[in-house]
């Protein structure tokens, strides 16, 4: 059993999806709860993953190997080490929590919209644990055709051209890494493996091209500054739940794939355009931090700050050294909490009120206590205060920034500023202050289920912005390995 | 002469020779039952077709066998490439029975001249002389045209079959006219001659060029490669969907075999040459096939276009199995293996894309417009989802038998050197992604403007489904057919 772990956890919710779906959209209860059930068992699969992980051991754990197609050598190839393993669990995690948020909310097609969420949270764990590259590639492309479908069904007025934009994008990214990918099989005379490429020799300008396919592909999902555009308009039309998944999990993708493919195939390259990265990175937090500011709308004002924090996660990267890769890491982790939170929240209100204008809110805490009270507390974990997870990565990333250079942390520790600015300033326009309106003054207080999602993710915030050892003890052999490793010249 | 005359082996082409005794029988059936039972010729055209399947396995051998003096080969290409062509027709024959009864175009002419252009893709793909692929070029040709214009009441299948009947006329002279060039060059009407005289390399290089363009144009012509395309939407839009769906399947395969045949097979000596000539034509067809598939309302049409960007794509497999001027029989039989794989994907793909069309359709009403696909998965959940399928197929994204057939291509078209023509064609299926999308987009996002129930018959309902099923199972498990692919040529001359 121990040895399927990892096939469990990709095909348990995609195989569980079909039943959801045949169920049909009119018996809502059964939908609701088959989905439910299988979310669960999903995440109670990958637990093992954590508490039979060997911290000390930097290599693949839970390691599954047979031929897929032995016509190219592809291999159906899957392991975790600890930089992929946390973001399995966080995925399965979160994939209760958005199954949780459309029980009542949607009402159209509800069986689909659980399914795709299945679909899309086996996809996801597939890409997370692939160790072959085309198996990678084919989980990576394939889990935008749910996403895809979220977006345009469930989405909002604008949700066709939000669809067509997120998938166009990101599938603009992918299909140039697919180029990379055949290329690199052919150097490394017909293999798909990525633990193999980590040892392949390649020369320098090979390297930069190949770094600069993975960049498009990677930087889109990301998403870095100036590919990002598709971001913000993904975010406001798509459903609550295709937020939640998109911001807590889809943005990891992008930063998972510069620590699996980038960095260690091609970390020549890696080192000469880390300037470029880290420009790119600063810019995104200091001016998309700027543009988060200016938001009328509460998704996209979290969207332009899930941008902003993102640039935090690749600025740690490419400063190489070990609090900046780990606590890149833990950001993502705390992200993933503190956004899927967020837009859950701002999906709370919507619900009620039907609008995300932070204009057409105030004085909540009124009518809504319970609601402002884990609402603001996750708006201080955006902006990172200390206690909470924003809090731990942020300060790794910034500590390793100085280490590397002194103006780098002082620019990237403008966001502990500028966070706490956007993040407040809309808390203090959205839930304090007099009752702005009749439809406020008629808002019902979280139901228990919403609660119990939204004090599970307080929960988890809380945890790890107190106690982040179980994180980082994980990912500490296999982080070290992959700094010892980038530290090697392939030329 | 007449004395020496051998009888030939007649047990390589024993298909063949069944398959046109069948037609002779489905004639007189039609002769005498067809006013009263219409359902006896369609019955026995699917009899036929699996009797020659039958044959086909049975007289299988794993060795090349020559027959007719040279003019016919029997080899595992063949034999694969035929068993997928009755696939196809045998298919094609059930989408099409209800869509054809409702219009009162299933008689006996139809099936005949279904029976006969198989014949001739059939003896295209077996053909090893000039003559003989020259033959089953015609007898397809003619047939098709014949079955455009079944419906003579409409201006518009006319209009489609004179179109089609011209230029296709046009590219038959052209690719003849080639021959001779090569023959006067040569000497030798024989696909295996040619190849042996150009080794040798004591012939005449310019009128060996000129006449390989000649080739060349004819064989685009029938793949419908830019910038011998024009026909191709005409034609798909023009001909009732049941024969748009025919020529958009089994045809594509005897392309691929003829284009194999006389470029690999003959005129491997002008590889130089004609890789330069295919690479061009591959590049603007895919562009061009994406690009102004964007623009259309028409399924078909879009369909049509796609059909030139995929044949593009096909043919940059066909040409990388050169690697800078030399040929290694290695990387030759992967080059030309992803590009049979392809044809064989893009069939699938192709039948269950019209056989969404056939499906919506009903009597009296053509659903051919991009606008009958709205809301669908309001209609049905599980047809939306198979069209959604092939779709996505189409666009080449996995888990689905069109991500690995792209992804066979371009493996190939890399590791022959040409990764900036790799780039431009990912970078054009970016743009082709969009035209599948929008289908997914008018099923999945929009209302539906059409909410008759979908009459389509048990049959066309399983057909579909097992399509769509089909083209994600090859797609989670791609290696057997990929296996099959390869085999096959490689036991092939």
């Amino acid at each position: 059993m121990n040895q399927q772990l990892l096939s469990l956890a990709i095909w348990l919710p995609i195989l569980g999806a079909v039943p959801v779906f045949w169920a049909g959209s009119d018996r809502r209860d059964l939908v609701r709860w088959l989905a439910l059930a299988v979310a669960v068992a999903g995440f109670l699969v990958t637990i093992p993953l954590y508490t039979g992980f060997d911290p000390k051991i930097a290599g693949m754990q839970f390691v599954e190997h047979a031929p897929w197609i032995p016509r190219f050598n592809v291999q159906y190839f899957l392991g975790v080490d600890g930089i992929s393993m946390p973001f399995i669990l966080l995925n399965a995690f979160i994939t209760v929590m958005v199954v949780l948020a459309g029980w009542d909310v949607i009402e159209e097609k509800q069986a689909q919209y659980m399914g795709a969420f299945l679909v899309m949270s086996g996809l996801m764990n597939g890409i997370f644990s692939a160790l072959d590259g085309v198996l990678f590639y084919v989980f990576f492309e394939a889990s935008l055709i749910p996403m895809y479908i979220i977006i345009g069904v469930w989405g909002g007025p604008n949700r066709v051209y939000a669809a067509i934009k997120f998938f166009l994008y990101t599938l603009l990214g992918s299909l140039l890494m697919l180029v990379a990918l055949i290329w690199l099989f052919l150097e490394s005379r017909g293999s798909f493996n990525i633990l193999d490429w980590h040892q392949l020799q390649i020369g320098m300008k090979p390297q930069i091209l190949i770094f600069i396919a993975f960049l498009v592909s990677f930087a889109v999902k990301v998403p870095m500054w100036p590919v990002h555009t598709w971001l913000p308009d993904a975010h406001v039309e798509a459903p609550t739940g295709g937020s939640v998944v998109l911001a807590a999990i889809a943005l990891k993708l992008g930063a998972y794939g510069f620590v699996r493919f980038s960095l260690p195939i091609v970390p020549d390259a890696a080192h000469y355009m880390a300037n470029f990265m880290i420009t790119l990175s600063l810019i995104a937090v200091v001016y998309i931090g700027f543009v988060a500011l200016v938001q009328t709308d509460m998704k996209k004002l979290i969207a332009y700050s899930s941008i902003s924090h993102m640039g935090f996660v690749t600025l740690g990267f490419f400063i190489f050294n070990q609090l900046g890769v780990e606590g890149a890491l833990v950001q993502m982790i705390s992200h993933g909490f503190v956004s899927a939170a967020m837009f859950l929240c701002v999906g709370v209100m919507y619900d009620r009120v039907h609008s995300r204008q932070i204009a057409d809110y105030g004085g909540v805490v009124h009518t809504m206590p319970k609601f402002a009270a884990l609402f603001v507390f996750f708006a201080m974990a955006n902006s990172g205060l200390p206690a909470t997870s924003g809090f731990v990565g942020e300060f790794m990333v910034i500590l390793g920034a100085i280490k590397a250079n002194f103006w780098l942390g002082f620019l990237a520790a403008t966001t502990l500023i500028l966070g706490a600015a956007y993040t407040l300033w809309m808390i203090k326009r959205v839930v304090y202050g007099p009752v702005g309106n009749h439809h406020v003054a008629e808002m019902q207080d979280l139901s228990s289920r919403e609660f119990l999602f939204l004090a599970l993710l307080a929960l988890c915030v809380l945890a790890m912005g107190l106690y982040p050892f179980p994180f980082t003890e994980v990912m500490h052999a296999s982080v070290d390995n992959l700094l010892k490793h980038v530290a090697v010249s392939k030329l | 002469m007449l004395n020496n005359f051998v009888m030939p082996d007649l047990y390589p082409a024993a298909p063949e020779i069944f398959l046109l005794l069948m037609s002779f029988l489905v004639l007189f059936v039609d002769l005498f039952f067809g006013a009263t039972h219409r359902w006896m010729a369609a019955m026995l055209t699917a009899v036929s077709l699996l009797g020659a399947a039958l044959i086909t396995l049975v007289t299988s051998d794993p060795q090349p066998v020559l027959t007719f003096s040279g003019m016919f080969i029997d080899d595992m290409l063949a034999d694969f490439l035929k068993l997928m062509t009755y696939f196809a027709v045998l298919m094609m024959l059930v989408y099409s029975r209800q869509y054809l009864a409702d219009r009162g175009l299933d008689k006996g002419e139809f099936y005949l001249l279904v029976i006969y252009a198989t014949l001739g893709m059939m003896i295209m793909i077996s053909a090893a002389n000039f003559l003989t692929m020259y033959l089953g070029l015609e007898l397809m040709s003619l047939s098709l045209y014949g079955l455009v214009a079944i419906d003579r009441n409409s201006t518009r299948c006319t209009e489609a079959a004179m179109k089609y009947f011209v230029l296709g006329a046009l590219a038959s002279g052209l690719l003849l006219y080639g021959m001779s060039m090569v023959y006067g060059a040569t000497g030798s009407l024989e696909l295996g001659g040619v190849a042996q005289a150009l080794y040798q390399g004591q012939s005449e290089k310019t009128v060996l060029v000129f006449g390989l363009v000649f080739i060349v144009a004819g064989i685009a012509f029938k793949l419908g490669l830019v910038p011998f395309h024009m026909w191709i939407p005409d034609v798909y839009h023009g001909a009732p969907t049941a024969v748009t769906m025919f020529i958009g399947s089994a045809p594509k395969l005897a392309a691929f075999a003829m284009a194999l045949r006389l470029l690999v097979y003959g005129l491997l000596g002008l590889a130089t040459d004609w890789q330069k000539m295919l690479l061009v034509m591959a590049v603007l067809s895919i562009a061009l096939g994406n690009l102004a598939a964007i623009a259309q309302t028409n399924i078909k049409r879009m369909l049509a276009y796609s059909a030139i960007s995929h044949m593009g794509y096909m043919v940059l497999g066909l040409m990388s199995g050169m690697v800078a001027g030399k040929i290694d029989p290695f990387t030759a039989t992967n080059a030309y293996s992803s590009a049979l794989y392809y044809t064989v994907a893009y069939v699938l793909m192709s039948l269950g894309a019209f056989g969404a069309v056939l499906l919506l359709s009903r009597a009296g009403y053509e659903a051919e417009n991009l606008e009958d696909f709205k809301g669908l998965n309001k209609r049905s959940p599980w047809f939306a989802a198979m069209m959604l399928i092939m779709m996505f197929s189409m666009a080449g994204i996995p888990f689905f038998i069109g991500f690995f057939a792209k992804f066979a291509v371009l493996l190939a078209a890399i590791k022959a050197g040409y990764v900036i023509v790799a780039v431009i064609a990912v970078m054009f299926s970016l743009i082709g992604a969009f035209y599948y999308l929008r289908v997914v987009k008018l099923m999945y996002f929009d209302a539906p403007v059409d909410s008759a129930p979908i009459t389509a018959g048990l049959d066309v309902r399983v057909l579909f489904s097992l399509n769509g099923l089909a083209v994600a199972g090859l797609g989670l498990f791609p290696n057997e057919v990929m296996m099959i692919c390869t085999t096959a040529l490689l036991r092939s001359v």
